[in-house]
């Protein structure tokens, strides 16, 4: 292979694996061999690198309290405004959490474990209103990206976020609580038509008892688990929540399915039916190792394919995360990255609903796509937004309450905010090499290739800093 | 049978023009035209999930005192509009509306398997599932995907906001968001913007780059469309100050200046009244009945009420016991407002919730929102309900 090749290879494998790669980093990585490439991506950090901004022995506290005054029938004044108070800072702190993530994303020298985590973060989508059982699922999902599927599976499973979302706290023997059971085969693990409605009922059963406790860590109660035999998929036996994954595993399906997911979020959005089957295959056969499904991928020919670069919608995160990468951007005021996830349609922690984000061409509509256009000259010069968004469903007790919202909710326009981002120029130009000319920068920064307009629009050579505002304002920059 | 009936009865309609014979074309024609391509629907949304008791208030049946102590609208305040509902009093700018006959009233719409969280509820409302399914688009979305006779412009359905709601996005189309039709006009016009749509259209494939240059191409001449027809209105009618109704006199000008578009959305929030409710909503139902009253009267003047079809919903409604805190907790069924010139029944239009037979201390519902909906896209947007919502719901009597 020669260099050249090297360098649009390394180049996709960055923009798909990770969010994109600084000039001089893409020169080196093209020298490497690439197996080495590639396996540099997949290994594991050196340290921990846990998100643990949300302090558990303080939240814990919280969840004790609060438990507490619910479970009170007549509150005093003081004991309502402190219930207030904790889900005031509890969704603080969400917000802290999400910009936390973003931050980590944007900053990350193991990107593709943050990839991962994007996609599993869509995979088992959830939401919750308990910022440590977030970050908690978050973490999950980061130790276990790359690792088995099982364990994986299994924590998600057992993870209050996840017991909460889907109600297995609710899922007790004699009554049992069919949505955890439902969405693990559905949308987890078999997909659609996989399995009976019998087959649910009987996992339903399977998973009474997995709970969580007062400050939030798994319990498994013997008390509430359906000790009666279940039948599932033709075998019997006095199941558990863990025999049941066991059972979805054999199935080659699981594999089937979360390999085509896996194709479409990193490869493309209409699966090749060939290569959707060579990953499963191999995800099947390794014990469902996950690391061993993704280097199969970015060794592949078929991974660098014309149709396969430059093609894919980058999500909102993929977006943001990327151009803020690109130009080393601090944000002053990070819960700007709050309001353009959601403007843009994928606000982190909060899918719409378990399905995840539909992703693909439901990230552009109009108004979407002409603020897309016009972000980077907002982030990277420092603009200003006059798109105020919409407010969040689970925001919307908070503005019932709070007078000051009232009085915007009125006037249907927030005030004006500053978007108060620095790009680091100086760093930026710094990666690229001496003599760099315009059109190589767009080679760079764009991932679909050149054509004669993107040429045209560039060649007077504003500079190449303009150039760069100009290229990632450019439709072709919101493809990867 | 009228022409419109026959059309529909004989399948022609439903199944699309592809499939009309040739010597039937003009009749489609003719029958579509009749039908006028300009009328139009306007969807209010109140996120938060509105307290439906407290806004048509069963101040006849005495449990809803029981339930309430505290919070219940008496019944000297109610404005009432048969003797067992009535307004709540923050609402008296729209019994003018009832008295001319604009105005139905339906009770306990809902969907079995009821959701309480916000976002799930309302992710059901728009994309029209069931509470069990997960559908990516929204039900108005894919009118505008069936690519009917009345929905073929990209500017058929336009939300007043700055960011597109999943009700408004289809598979292959969508509707297009915005709050001033100047500042979308300006966006699309700037040298850069125009610089990039102009010119070659080697783009204009069917992947996903091709899917952003008609984006970008249909925004900028939907953009010059809205601007250019409707600049020239200058609106006669006072709107009260409250952002809502700022959007209602948007979608007013739209309709008034001629605007081909079939879908207006407009949403108003602060709705999820756990706490001090009376004040909250109060406040909020008066901004949407000041809104909504000076909308119905501006279109009336400007002959455009009978053209006009408004429905208002929320995600849910709220338990029927009221909480510790003055306020309600999420609930299921809820009432839902038609505005028009136009309706079929008028006033109440079906029994009111029946407080002694709940679930579980929630109401239960009376109507499936698919029906509403169903009723709409059959007798206003003229396309077949099933096509839409997959499934079809029997239609109901309010138009």
């Amino acid at each position: 292979m020669s260099p050249k090749d090297n360098f649009y290879r390394v180049k996709h494998l960055y923009s798909r694996a990770g969010f994109g790669i600084s000039y001089n980093d893409l020169q080196k990585l093209s020298k490497k061999n690439y197996e080495k490439v590639v396996n540099n991506l997949i290994k594991p950090p050196k340290a921990q690198d846990n998100i643990l901004l949300i302090d558990s022995a303080l939240s814990k506290q919280q969840m004790l309290m609060q438990a507490g005054l619910y479970s009170k029938k007549d509150l005093t004044d003081e004991e309502k405004k402190q219930r207030q108070e904790i889900v005031k800072m509890q969704n603080e702190r969400s917000r802290d959490l999400n910009i936390a993530w973003v931050e980590k994303m944007i900053n990350t020298a193991t990107p593709l474990r943050e990839k991962m985590t994007l996609f599993w973060h869509g995979h088992f989508a959830c939401r919750s209103n308990n910022p440590m059982f977030a970050q908690q699922l978050n973490n999950i999902q980061r130790e276990n990206g790359l690792g088995s599927f099982k364990t994986l599976l299994v924590e998600v499973s057992k993870s209050p976020a996840m017991l909460q979302y889907l109600n297995n706290q609710q899922n007790r023997k004699g009554k049992p609580n069919e949505n955890f059971a439902r969405e693990l085969m559905e949308l987890f693990t078999l997909g659609r038509g996989n399995y009976t409605e019998q087959d649910i009922k009987e996992s339903a059963r399977s998973f009474t008892g997995w709970m969580y406790d007062k400050d939030g860590s798994f319990v498994f109660r013997p008390n509430l688990h359906d000790e009666q035999p279940k039948t599932f998929f033709g075998k019997t036996g006095n199941f558990d929540g863990e025999n049941i994954i066991d059972i979805i595993l054999e199935k080659p399906q699981t594999a089937q399915f979360i390999a085509q997911k896996i194709y479409k979020f990193f490869v493309n959005d209409t699966p090749n039916e060939a290569h959707v089957k060579d990953l499963a295959d191999t995800f099947f056969k390794s014990g469902y190792d996950i690391s061993a499904m993704m280097k199969k991928m970015f060794m592949a020919d078929w991974f660098y394919s014309p149709e396969n670069v430059g093609t894919k919608i980058k999500s909102p995160a993929e977006f943001l995360v990327g151009l803020s990468r690109e130009f080393y951007v601090t944000y002053n005021k990070p819960q700007v990255l709050i309001q353009l996830q959601s403007s843009l349609g994928q606000y982190l922690f909060n899918p719409p609903n378990v399905a995840g984000w539909p992703g693909g061409q439901s990230w552009i509509d109009s108004s979407s796509l002409m603020l897309r256009m016009r972000i980077p000259s907002l982030v990277l010069n420092d603009g200003e937004i006059d798109f105020s968004g919409k407010a969040d469903p689970e925001d919307e007790a908070i503005i019932a309450q709070s007078k000051a919202a009232t009085a915007a909710v009125n006037a249907n326009v927030k005030p004006k905010s500053y978007v108060d981002s620095k790009a680091d120029w100086p760093k930026f130009l710094d990666t690229l090499p001496k003599g760099i000319t315009p059109i190589e920068l767009a080679e760079f920064l764009l991932q679909p290739k050149l054509n004669n307009k993107i040429t045209t629009m560039i060649s007077d050579n504003k500079g190449l800093r303009s150039t760069s505002v100009e290229l990632t304002s450019m439709p072709e920059y919101q493809l990867c | 049978m009228n022409r419109r009936n026959f059309l529909r009865s004989s399948g022609f309609v439903a199944a699309g023009s592809l499939f009309v014979p040739a010597f039937m074309k003009p009749l489609e024609a003719m029958a579509l035209d009749e039908l006028s391509l300009y009328k139009n629907l306007v969807v209010v949304q109140l996120s938060g999930g509105n307290d439906g008791l407290n806004t048509v208030v069963p101040f006849g049946n005495d449990i809803y005192y029981q339930k309430r102590k505290s919070i219940a609208i008496k019944p000297q305040d109610v404005i009432k509009l048969n003797d067992m509902q009535g307004l709540n009093p923050n609402m008296a700018a729209l019994q003018e509306i009832h008295d001319q006959g604009w105005m139905t009233i339906i009770n306990d719409v809902g969907y079995p398997n009821p959701d309480r969280s916000h976002f799930r509820s309302m992710d059901i409302w728009q994309t029209g599932s069931d509470s069990n399914q997960f559908l990516s688009t929204g039900w108005i979305g894919r009118y505008l995907d069936s690519n009917c006779q009345t929905c073929k412009f990209p500017y058929t359905a336009i939300e007043v906001d700055d960011s597109l709601s999943l009700a408004l996005k289809g598979e292959t189309k969508k509707g297009i968001a915005l709050k001033d039709p100047a500042a979308l006009f300006r966006n699309t016009n700037n040298p850069f913007f125009k610089n990039i749509i102009n010119g070659d259209k080697e783009h204009l494939d069917e992947d996903n780059l091709g899917y952003l240059y008609k984006t970008m191409i249909e925004t900028s001449s939907s953009a010059s469309y809205i601007q250019n027809t409707s600049k020239v209105y200058q609106s006669k009618a006072t709107y009260p100050q409250s952002g809502f109704a700022n959007q209602l006199k948007t979608v007013s000008k739209f309709i008034s200046s001629g605007l081909k578009t079939r879908v207006y959305y407009v949403s108003l929030s602060g709705f999820d009244t756990h706490v001090n409710q009376i004040n909250q909503q109060g406040n909020l139902l008066k901004q949407y009945s000041e809104g909504m009253a000076a909308f119905l009267k501006d279109l009336k003047s400007n002959n455009k009420l009978e053209d006009t079809l408004v429905v208002t919903f929320s995600e849910f409604g709220r338990r029927v016991e009221q909480n510790a805190s003055n306020g309600t907790d999420h609930g299921t069924a809820n009432n839902m407002f038609i505005f028009g010139g136009r309706l079929k029944k008028q006033g109440i239009f079906n029994s009111p919730p029946n407080l002694s037979d709940l679930d579980t201390g929630d109401l239960k519902y009376q109507l499936d929102f698919r029906q509403v909906y169903g009723t709409i896209l059959d007798k206003w947007l003229d396309v077949n309900n099933g096509d839409i919502l997959n499934k079809k719901f029997n239609t109901l009597d309010f138009i």
